[in-house]
């Protein structure tokens, strides 16, 4: 049972309703991190996905950047409970990248430079759901945020928008990533606070 | 429970709490201080235990962080008799037991005092054992226990106190501003050869960067204990 | 290690709940290089959305810690021993 202390309220800021349950506004962009900051330059920068049968394709810097590129602006909330609004990001959608992979896969294993894995349903990385994102508010995407591209999918928990990626792994069975196997929920959606497991 | 709070500088309050059944604890240990809000919301911080136990009292000094979600509530809002959760004590490697024979030497910056001065504190009385501190801090104003620190000095030929200043000195003191150097370690610290052992505390950084002065200097890496409070 | 926020000085108390033992004075062997270190020497990042501690000489994943309302979830698998002094 815990004692509650009088007056502490953390730190909640202005009831909007674009904010999920349970979130704050943050103007600032917070940087949480699990390791280092890997050091990737775009000249060795790949993308490749892997589809359920071990069918590989990998895209390079030039090739990705070839690709169109979509600017979009999106609200993101984190699992620690900071939200921004209104962010603005370039990057190439998702779509543009799985079009052309043959695939019957479920889910989707993200990995990251690093180390770090998160995992969501296939179709959330859909319609126009998802990006390779290498621009943030009008400038290259620094190190710390993820640079030289991160994956955003602002409809979940910013935990999935994986920083430093470096590929998909398409999946039939689902398979919990670097958070999802110590407690955190393997969909994420904001809206319905689910933060962790059962929730 | 909160039963006294005092202004150590602008920014660094120390809070006296009194804890139930409090087993008593080691220089250098910390607790864990959780907040519950009416909603259930939580956040847990750890601050550094500034002196020995008092029988059930025991104190923290809480340096404010600007933004910061636990930091100003405790140093400006917490008022005496409101109640919060503490754990510990917590830790046994950043310690310093007077019973340990040998100098020590002690290097901190800014908030990163706390946990040595209650090895100074500890020491008083309890050993003889010879300590050295050297304390950067940005400004002669942010000498958090420097009255105290500077009393101490006069009446214990065993404790020398040195602060570096970063960004103002005061203006006698003919170092002048700038970070740690390694000169200052040798100046003010202990020669590796009296095997000391050392204790350094501060923002991530500055202790990276401390240790390794220590460790180029040719201190033994299992004399050098660490701890980091992030920035 | 250069990056870290912290150190395994702040694993003491999420590790009371868990342990009888102090495990901060511990000695963790990383999986990954074989390296030795005290656990409160371990590169800790963190705290939210969990505890990460790494190697200080290969920056691997020693531990895993993470606090959700009802439960702690501990992850030990890039331990490959703890040795506790008695």
């Amino acid at each position: 049972m815990s004692i509650v202390t009088r007056g502490f309220r953390g730190r909640r800021e202005g009831a909007d309703d674009r904010l999920p349950p349970g979130q704050y506004l943050t103007h600032d962009f917070p940087v949480l991190s699990a390791g280092p900051t890997p050091v990737v330059s775009r000249d060795e920068w790949t993308f490749t996905v892997r589809s359920e049968g071990g069918e590989r394709r990998t895209w390079s810097w030039a090739e990705l950047t070839a690709l169109p590129v979509e600017e979009v602006t999106v609200d993101i909330h984190c699992v620690t409970r900071w939200s921004r609004l209104d962010t603005v990001w370039r990057g190439v959608s998702l779509d543009a990248l799985l079009e052309d992979v043959e695939s019957a896969a479920d889910f989707a294993l993200v990995h990251s430079h690093g180390g770090y894995t998160t995992n969501l349903p296939l179709e959330d990385l859909l319609d126009g759901q998802a990006w390779i994102a290498f621009e943030h508010d009008g400038d290259d995407l620094s190190p710390e945020h993820g640079g030289p591209a991160r994956l955003l999918v602002p409809h979940l928990y910013f935990w999935k928008s994986a920083k430093w990626v470096s590929g998909i792994d398409l999946l039939v069975q689902d398979e919990p990533g670097f958070w999802e196997q110590l407690g955190y929920h393997d969909y994420g959606d904001p809206w319905r606070e689910q933060r962790y497991q059962g929730d | 429970m909160l039963v006294e709070r005092h202004p150590e500088t602008a920014a660094a309050s120390t809070l006296v709490l009194r804890v139930a059944d409090w087993p008593g604890h080691l220089a250098g240990q910390h607790v864990d201080v959780r907040l519950t809000a009416e909603d259930g919301y939580q956040a847990v911080r750890s601050y550094s235990l500034a002196a020995p136990a008092d029988g059930d009292q025991v104190e923290v000094t809480v340096q404010r962080t600007d933004g910061g979600e636990v930091s100003p509530f405790l140093a400006d809002d917490l008022a005496d008799g409101d109640a919060v959760e503490v754990r510990g004590p917590l830790g046994g490697w950043f310690v310093w037991r007077p019973e340990t024979p040998g100098p020590v030497l002690l290097v901190a910056a800014g908030s990163g005092v706390v946990p040595l001065m209650a090895m100074v504190r500890a020491r008083a009385g309890a050993s003889r054992a010879p300590f050295r501190l050297v304390h950067s801090v940005r400004t002669p104003d942010d000498r958090i226990y420097g009255a105290e620190l500077r009393r101490r000095v006069a009446e214990d030929a065993g404790l020398d106190v040195t602060w570096i200043y970063t960004r103002k000195a005061p203006d006698e003191d003919r170092r002048g501003t700038g970070r740690l150097q390694p000169e200052d370690l040798a100046a003010h610290g202990w020669p590796p050869d009296f095997e000391p052992t050392c204790y350094v505390c501060g923002p991530t950084g500055f202790v990276e960067a401390a240790a390794a002065m220590l460790l180029a200097a040719g201190h033994d890496p299992d004399r050098v204990r660490t701890e980091r409070f992030g920035g | 290690m250069a990056g870290a926020t912290y150190d395994g000085n702040l694993l003491a108390g999420p590790l009371a709940e868990v342990f009888a033992a102090e495990v901060t004075v511990a000695h963790a062997r990383c999986a990954g290089c074989g390296r030795d270190s005290v656990v409160a020497e371990l590169a800790v990042y963190g705290p939210d959305p969990g505890l990460v501690a790494r190697c200080p000489g290969c920056s691997d994943v020693l531990l895993r810690l993470v606090r959700t309302p009802d439960a702690t979830w501990l992850d030990l698998r890039g331990t490959a021993a703890l040795r506790l002094p008695t």
